[in-house]
C-alpha cells in the first residue's frame, strides 16, 4: 500500500478527460486527479468507450490495464487463479526489502489458511461482545467536543474515533492509542511522503511494534483480556506460538492496523460530507434513525475508500473483449464500478435507504473480500448512533482537502461547525 | 395439486421462527429467500458466490439430495469462521423437483 500518502511534487495541473485522446496516454492513475475529486470524468468515459483500458503512459506505475465496469471487476475479483494477489495489491509495486507477509497479498493455498487464523477474531459473535466498550469510547469524545466552533472532523473526530477503535480491538494501552496510528502509517508510507526518513527508520520503528505486541502477547497468555484479538491470538490453536514466527506474527498485527485504519477514518468523513451534499437524506435520518443500518454500506459504496486493488495476471486470458498477456498488472477500479449505472440505480445519488446497499463493490469479492467488513460497518452504525443522540447538524463549512493518492481516496481535513441537538 | 414449476421451501431462522414460500423450479434457494423477504440472508453479491453471505445450515434428513458445495464455493465457505460440516451457500443451490419440501435452517449471523 506504499503510494497511499505520497505527495505531490509537482502538483500536475487535471486534464479535462474529455479533452484527451483515448489511447494508451489515458492514464487515471495519477494522484493529483484524486486529489481535486476529478476521477469521475474519466471513469466516466472509460466505462463507455474503453472498459478494459490498457495505459501505457505512467511514469510512476509502468503500463497496467485499468478494468471499470461493475461485472468485469467481480470477474477479476472472483478469478484468483488467473489473477494473483501474490507481490502487491497497489498499483505501485511493493519495496522488496522488507516485505511482511500478509495474507492481503497471497494466492491460496497459503491465504487460506493465513486468513483462517486470524478471521475468528472479527466473527459476528465476539463483534458483539466488543460494541459497548467502542460505543462507550464514542460517546466520551463526542461529548467532549466543542460546539458552535469551527473545528477540523478529519483530526479532532475520524482519526481519534478510528485510533479509539484500534486500542479497544487489540485493548491496548489507551494512552499509547496514537503509536497505532503511527505504525499504520509508517508501514504504508511512501519514501519521499515525509513520513519516514529512510527504509532504516521503517525497519527500527516496525521492530518497535513487534515488540509491543509481542510483550503485550506474553502478558495476555498469562492474564487473558476480555474480548481483545491479542487475548484471542494469545489462546487460539493455531495461534499460540505466533511469537515463534516474528514476521508472521508482525505481518497480521500490521494487516488489521492498516485494514482498519485508513478505511474507517475516511468513512467517517465521507458520511458527513455525503450528508451535507445531499440535505434531504440528511431530514430523512433525522426524522428515522432507524435507517442507520442501511445508511452505513450507502456511505462505504459512496465514499469507496480504498478506489481499486491490483492483480496480475498468471496466463493469458480475455476480458471483455481484450487480450490481457501473463504478467499484465490488471487493476480493479472498485471507485468505478460502484457508479456503474448497468448495475447501480442513480449510482451518482446518495441515497440512504436503497433496496440492496450492500451491494457494492468497496469490500471486493471472492476469497480476498475485507475481512473486517462487519467491523467496519459496526463501527459507522455506532459512531452515527451517537453522533444523531447529540448533534442536530454536523455542518460542513468549508472545502475537504482530499488525500493525493489514487489508492486511498481520503481526506486530510474537513472544516465542520458542531450543532447541538435542540 | 401443485404445479410442475414451483416446490416449497421452509426457512427456520436461529430464533427457531418458521417461514415456508413457494419457489419456482430452477431458481437458487438465495433468490427464493429475498424474493419473499425472508429475512436473514444478505446475498451482497447477488448470487455470483463470492460474498458467502447467504450461509445456510442443511438438515442431516436433506443433505444427500442438496448435495456437496463445489470448488468456488467451498473456498467461500472457508472464509466463514463458523462453517460447519453442513453448510452450503444459498445462491448455489437449484431448486428442483427433487427439493419439494425443502428445510434449511439460516444462521444467526452472516459471515
Ligand atoms: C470501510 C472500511 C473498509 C474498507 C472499504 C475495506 C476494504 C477492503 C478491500 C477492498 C479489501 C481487499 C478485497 C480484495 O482484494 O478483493 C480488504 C481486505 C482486507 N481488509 Fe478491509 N476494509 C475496511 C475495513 C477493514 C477493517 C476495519 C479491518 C480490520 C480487521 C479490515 C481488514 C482487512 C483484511 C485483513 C483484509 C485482507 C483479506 C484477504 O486478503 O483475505 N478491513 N478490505
Ligand atoms: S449471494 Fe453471495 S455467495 Fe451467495
Amino acid at each position: 500500500m506504499s503510494e497511499a500518502v505520497q505527495h505531490d511534487e509537482f502538483d500536475h495541473a487535471v486534464a479535462d478527460p474529455y479533452a484527451l485522446p483515448m489511447d494508451s496516454s489515458f492514464d487515471v492513475a495519477r494522484g493529483s486527479i484524486f486529489q481535486q475529486d476529478k476521477q469521475w470524468g474519466y471513469f466516466d468515459r472509460l466505462r463507455k468507450e474503453s472498459p478494459v483500458h490498457f495505459c501505457d503512459s505512467s511514469e510512476i506505475f509502468g503500463p497496467y490495464w485499468s478494468v471499470t465496469k461493475y461485472k468485469d471487476i467481480m470477474h477479476v475479483d472472483t478469478h484468483h487463479d488467473i489473477f494473483s494477489s501474490e507481490g502487491g495489491i497497489t498499483i505501485g509495486d511493493q519495496d522488496e526489502d522488507f516485505t511482511l507477509p500478509m495474507f492481503i497479498a497471497m494466492d491460496p493455498p497459503k491465504h487460506d489458511l493465513q486468513r483462517a487464523v486470524v478471521s475468528p477474531v472479527v466473527a459476528p459473535m465476539n463483534l458483539v461482545k466488543l460494541e459497548d466498550t467502542i460505543r462507550t469510547r464514542a460517546a466520551g469524545l463526542l461529548d467532549a467536543l466543542p460546539v458552535g466552533e469551527k473545528i477540523d472532523w478529519v483530526d479532532n473526530i475520524s482519526i481519534e474515533l478510528t485510533t479509539q477503535m484500534l486500542a479497544t480491538l487489540f485493548d491496548f494501552p489507551f494512552e499509547d492509542r496514537r503509536k497505532l496510528t503511527r505504525w499504520s502509517d509508517v508501514a504504508t508510507a511512501a519514501p519521499e511522503s515525509g513520513i519516514i526518513d529512510s527504509e532504516d527508520q521503517r525497519r527500527e520503528e516496525l521492530i518497535e511494534c513487534l515488540t509491543t505486541f509481542t510483550e503485550l502477547f506474553q502478558l495476555r497468555q498469562k492474564n487473558p483480556g476480555e474480548n481483545d484479538l491479542i487475548t484471542m491470538l494469545a489462546h487460539g490453536e493455531a495461534t499460540k506460538d505466533l511469537p515463534e514466527r516474528p514476521l508472521e506474527l508482525l505481518g497480521n498485527i500490521i494487516l488489521l492496523i492498516v485494514g482498519g485504519n485508513d478505511t474507517t477514518r475516511n468513512s467517517i468523513t465521507g458520511g458527513v460530507l455525503a450528508l451535507n451534499q445531499n440535505p434531504a437524506e440528511y431530514d430523512k435520518l433525522r426524522d428515522n434513525p432507524s435507517l442507520i443500518p442501511s445508511m452505513v454500506p450507502e456511505i462505504i459504496r459512496w465514499q469507496t475508500p480504498l478506489a481499486h486493488m491490483r492483480r496480475r495476471a498468471l496466463q493469458d486470458t480475455e476480458l471483455n473483449g481484450q487480450k490481457i498477456r501473463q504478467g499484465d498488472k490488471v487493476v480493479m477500479w472498485y471507485v468505478s464500478g460502484n457508479r456503474d449505472e448497468d448495475v447501480i440505480e442513480r449510482p451518482y445519488d446518495f441515497i440512504i435507504d436503497r433496496a440492496k446497499p450492500r451491494q457494492h463493490l468497496s469490500f471486493g469479492f471472492g476469497i480476498h473480500r475485507c475481512m473486517g467488513n462487519r467491523l467496519a460497518e459496526m463501527q459507522l452504525r455506532i459512531v452515527w448512533e451517537e453522533i444523531l443522540k447529540r448533534f442536530e447538524m454536523v455542518e460542513v463549512v468549508g472545502e475537504p482537502e482530499r488525500i493525493f493518492s489514487s489508492f486511498v481516496k481520503g481526506y486530510s481535513t474537513l472544516p465542520v461547525v458542531l450543532h447541538p441537538k435542540k | 395439486m401443485r404445479g410442475h414449476n414451483v416446490a416449497n421451501v421452509t426457512f427456520i431462522q436461529f430464533s427457531g421462527e418458521e417461514t415456508t414460500v413457494d419457489g419456482t423450479i430452477g431458481d437458487s434457494v438465495m433468490k427464493i429467500a429475498t424474493d419473499n423477504l425472508v429475512p436473514g440472508i444478505d446475498a451482497d453479491c447477488g448470487g455470483e458466490c463470492s460474498c458467502a453471505t447467504c450461509h445456510v445450515l442443511i438438515p442431516e434428513v436433506w443433505l444427500e439430495k442438496v448435495g456437496i458445495a463445489r470448488e468456488q464455493e467451498n473456498s467461500m465457505l472457508d472464509l466463514n469462521p463458523d462453517r460447519q460440516d453442513n453448510s452450503r451457500l444459498s445462491c448455489q443451490i437449484e431448486l428442483t423437483n427433487d427439493l419439494d419440501g425443502l428445510v434449511v435452517n439460516i444462521p444467526e449471523f452472516q459471515y
